[in-house]
């Protein structure tokens, strides 16, 4: 098992890492992770940008880990994890934007406070 | 036409070539697939908070409650052991089994001091009125960081079975295999962290 | 403190009906215990069954699960029936509204949980590694210890009618009236820990299959050389685990709700009961695809077999199950038109619902191209599937009416409603599995079933159908709610009365499938299937023995063809005995599986009945033999090439027997 395993290891490094890999993707992690950090809590962000700031610096990082730690990538033996990964991330895109969207509605509906004859009646 | 048992030629007691059971790939292959149905189980959790969390019933809010260099500390663990598993994992690689033991006793402690402060600030905020019966937003936060806590608690359970079982059959395929299973899972639930950091924490203080 | 809130009152003594089932259930129970004991067979269950990792075995008794389960499903049903076919003007019926909420709460949740989805798991287990020319699944004690769970969950439901009682809440259990509140007995509890285990159940077959058909076909069979109830197994598995981890969750957030006194769907403290209901259907619709797909890839190898055709549209068929996989995640809202979404909401999820009709439309064409310009056998199962496409067609048009968001305004929770969901499902999903049992039974038992029964079965199934339900829809139009106890419009009892004459003759319909499968035992010998390929079929697993040997293939074949046995047939490639044998690689049996479920069931009832002290020994029973397993090194062997060549010259020689026949 382990001749097998040693003759397809050079083919297999793409999905297994190295140091240097591991290094990258710990020291990325970290300036990433400084740098939400220090969005909010310096308050040099314009409070308007902060959550679009946090939200991209939330996606690199889940990239850069997904890439460096869980070695997803476009190589033939990395094709597979990553094609499901995506498509769970789809799926996932769907529930939560598609929850959000309906009990928003719901929500602004049947559950508001403020609610006048007229708002009520008009149809949309 | 002539059949007796005898004539057929059975010497050969090779075992045919299954590819199916050769390689650990098919184990990481459902492992990965289970590993996307609990990022489900968490997209449920961040959708259901994403809708309560303004629900705070006249309760604290995360404005008041989040200690936001106190989290800074519990990711800082977790990312490092991520990165001491990936050591431990490449050590794996390399067939050094007591580099790959220590490794994952560095992993496990820093796992350990995770849950440890994770633990400390949920009983803190229990002890002062906002434990998860105060209001929608609570029972949402709470479930959330919570079950992300189970998970690497199940976590820190397996990282020992697996130092046991290294030590107890060496670095052999099962073990290999299901040590690459164990690091899939581990990277996973940082993943989940940052999601945590950002749309819980981080996002709760604006 | 031990036994938490458990205690002999839990015993509904009061209510003769139960204690009556129970004492008959007792007896029978009893009964069958003894005649294994006085017959010595607890050795024989124990290894070949309850340890069994066998695909086909599991598969098995999957399926008799739900076969039991469908005898105490209907029976809610007819209960049901009875009820309100006798509690019009002023009448109260013989079922307090308590017991009748519980009665078709239960009978919702055993016949999707415990009775389509075991069937179907059943069908799958049985007939996918030999589909694909694969010796098992790709993890067999994974497979063993799905099936025990989903037993677990059973077991759980039917012991809530004596210990206890069941959620009456309806199937999908909708908050605030499913919390601590409004339902504070034990009935909701048991309602959620069984359907938890059982979807773990569910979600590890779910995984075990999608792994089994991406890398376990044999060499040469690419993905659309698959047959047909393959591919609708693959995309049937891959919701499953696309969606149970949501049901898992939901559940799981109503559980906490209870227990820790949370706030999720609770009206106090910022609750958000709608939260729910969103988060149901997402799993919900998507649900019943899993419940229909499987039973239209069965319709398909069936039409194509007994029409002695290839089925028509191959490729066709392939886009629209992935189709329908793809769209079931876009209409879920539809079950929920009127909770105030609003028109916009409304109209998307209304027109996304029209457009995932389409695709079952394509695939009803190909079965009738299938159908057209074949030779047609007239089999039971054929009869199924053409009572399928009459029902199912009617059924979907009944779905596409409700898509309309203004006609659901007026229809939705109407007996229009459960008329159109009893329509697709058992014009669907229980034909569907009883044609899969007749067509597949040979493969798995080497003997047909009896037919003449088994089309007995089949027409009071149809005439029953239609008798029982569409007076439903009839009613419905008239505006009359589902699941009301008793009613005072004299004009709706005529319908009520006639849809409980159905109700009875689809019970004939059961019994007659019962039997069938006692008088199908007796006539063994007589019915044996020699060549194992008893209806000239087409696909892989009609090219082993039946029954299949326990290894399923001795020489793993090489596929070059989308009709692989067929092609063999014309060639003349069957039937040859191979030149030489290999050891073949098979797993072990193992009791982990039934044993960490049995754990399992000590937790969950524990949780019920709040015994955390039990609870904890069943959670901790349960983890500690899953890790004691992973101890075990010894989980396989070898079977010895003479032993594979012996099975197989047995083999050989009858399907001599049966060339002179």
């Amino acid at each position: 098992m382990s001749g097998t395993h040693a003759s397809t290891h050079n083919s297999h490094k793409a999905s297994h890492g190295s140091l240097k890999s591991y290094i990258t993707g710990f020291g990325l992690s970290l300036v990433l992770t400084a740098l939400s950090f220090g969005a909010v809590m310096s308050g040099l962000v314009p409070h308007d940008m902060i959550l679009g700031a946090l939200t991209i610096l939330a996606i690199v990082q889940l990239l850069v880990q997904l890439m460096f730690f869980l070695h997803l990538g476009a190589a033939p033996e990395q094709r597979n994890n990553t094609v499901i990964f995506v498509l769970t991330m789809l799926l996932i895109a769907t529930i939560v934007a598609g929850s959000l969207w309906v009990m928003h509605n719901a929500n602004v509906n049947m559950m508001s406070t403020q609610l006048t004859p007229e708002r009520a009646m008009s149809k949309d | 036409m002539n059949i007796s048992v005898t004539s057929i030629s059975v010497a050969r007691a090779r075992h045919e070539h299954d590819s199916a059971h050769d390689d650990g790939s098919m184990t990481v292959l459902g492992f990965w697939i289970y590993l996307m149905s609990d990022c489900l189980i968490f997209s449920c959790l961040f959708a259901t908070f994403g809708v309560l969390a303004e629900s705070t019933a006249g309760g604290p809010s995360g404005r008041e409650l989040f200690d936001l260099p106190y989290v800074a500390g519990e990711t800082l663990l977790l990312l490092i052991s991520s990165f001491t598993f990936g050591i431990a994992v490449l050590n794996m690689h390399a067939k050094r089994k007591h580099n790959v033991i220590a490794w994952l006793a560095i992993t496990f402690l820093f796992g350990a001091g995770f849950i440890a402060m994770e633990l400390r600030e949920f009983a803190y905020l229990i002890s002062e009125g906002a434990g998860p019966s105060r209001s929608a937003f609570l029972s949402a936060y709470f479930t959330l960081v919570g079950t992300h806590g189970l998970h690497v608690t199940v976590g820190l359970l397996w990282l020992a079975v697996m130092m046991h079982q290294t030590v107890y059959f060496g670095l052999d395929d099962v073990v290999r295999r299901r040590l690459a299973c164990l690091s899939l899972f581990w990277h996973f639930l940082d993943l989940i962290w940052i999601c945590v950091f950002t749309f819980v924490y981080l996002r709760g203080v604006l | 403190m031990m036994f938490g809130k458990l205690s002999l009152e839990a015993i509904p003594f009061h209510e003769p009906i139960i204690i009556g089932t129970g004492a008959v259930v007792a007896i029978l129970g009893v009964g069958i215990l003894g005649l294994i004991t006085y017959l010595h067979q607890w050795k024989y269950l124990w290894d070949e069954w309850i340890t069994s990792v066998d695909h086909k075995k599991i598969g098995v008794m999957y399926f008799g699960l739900g076969l039991v389960m469908l005898l105490r499903g209907f029976a809610d049903a007819i209960m049901m029936r009875a009820q309100q076919a006798m509690a019009a003007g002023g009448a109260a019926g013989y079922l307090p509204p308590q017991h009748y909420d519980q009665i078709f709460t239960a009978h919702g949740v055993i016949m999707i949980f415990f009775v389509a989805t075991p069937f179907l798991l059943g069908l799958m287990n049985v007939v996918v590694p030999l589909q694909i020319g694969a010796r098992d699944v790709a993890f067999p004690f994974v497979n063993s210890l799905g099936f025990w769970l989903s037993a677990v969950g059973g077991a759980l439901v039917m012991i809530s009618m004596w210990v206890g009682d069941f959620a009456a809440t309806g199937w999908v259990a909708y908050p605030p009236l499913s919390e601590l509140g409004y339902s504070p007995t034990v009935g909701v509890d048991y309602y959620l820990w069984s359907l938890q285990v059982s979807g773990l159940g569910t979600t590890l077959a779910g995984i075990n299959f999608i792994v089994t058909i991406l890398r376990m076909r044999a060499p040469g069979m690419d993905l659309m050389k698959m047959p047909v109830f393959t591919w609708t197994a693959l995309i049937t598995n891959i919701l499953i685990v696309a969606i149970f981890p949501v049901l898992t969750a939901t559940l799981a957030l109503l559980s906490v709700d209870r227990y820790i006194d949370m706030h999720f769907f609770t009206n106090e403290l910022g609750g958000n009961a709608m939260m729910y209901i969103n988060l149901i259907w997402i799993w919900g619709h998507p649900e019943v695809y899993v419940l229909i797909l499987p039973a239209f890839g069965a319709f398909s190898e069936i039409i194509a077999t007994f029409s002695g055709k290839p089925l028509f549209g191959y490729k066709s068929m392939v886009y629209a199950t992935s189709s329908i996989g793809v769209l079931s995640f876009s209409v879920w809202l539809h079950h929920f038109f009127t909770m105030g979404s609003g028109a916009n909401v409304n109209a998307f999820f209304g027109i996304m619902t029209t457009i995932i009709s389409i695709p079952t439309g394509v695939k009803l064409f190909n079965w009738l191209f299938t159908m057209f310009r074949g030779r047609i056998r007239f089999h039971s199962a054929t009869l199924w599937t053409i009572g399928f496409m009459v029902t199912f067609a009617v059924g979907g048009m009944t779905g596409v009416l409700l898509a309309v968001p203004g006609a659901d305004f007026v229809l939705h929770n109407s007996l229009f409603l459960v008329a159109h969901f009893h329509n697709v499902i058992i014009g669907g999903t229980v034909f569907g599995s009883l044609a899969g049992m007749s067509f597949w039974f040979p493969k798995v038992f080497g003997f047909t079933l009896n037919e003449f029964w088994g089309k007995v079965s089949f027409w009071c199934w149809l005439i029953g159908y239609w008798l029982a339900f569409t007076p439903l829809y009839i009613l419905g139009f008239k505006c009359m709610t589902r699941r009301m106890n008793h009613y005072d419009v004299p004009g709706w009892h005529p319908y009520l009365v006639v849809a409980l004459i159905g109700a009875c003759i689809i019970g004939a319909g059961i019994l007659a499938l019962i039997i069938q499968l006692a008088v199908s035992i007796r006539d063994r010998k007589e019915n044996r299937d020699l060549t194992g390929d008893p209806w000239d079929a087409r696909s892989l697993e009609w090219s082993t023995a039946s029954p299949a040997p326990f290894y399923n293939f001795a020489h793993i074949p090489r596929i070059t063809s989308l009709e692989q046995h067929w092609e063999d047939k014309e060639t003349g490639r069957v039937g040859m005995l191979a030149s030489y044998y290999d050891d073949i690689h098979m797993p072990k049996n193992t009791s982990a599986g039934f044993v960490i479920s049995a754990f399992g069931f000590v937790l969950c009832f524990a949780l019920v009945w709040h015994m955390w002290v039990f609870a904890t020994i069943g959670l901790f029973g349960m983890v500690a033999t899953f890790i004691l397993r992973t101890y075990n090194r010894d989980v396989d062997y070898y079977v010895p090439a003479a032993q594979v060549a012996r099975i197989e010259s047995e083999r050989y020689a009858l399907t001599r027997k049966a060339a002179y026949r």
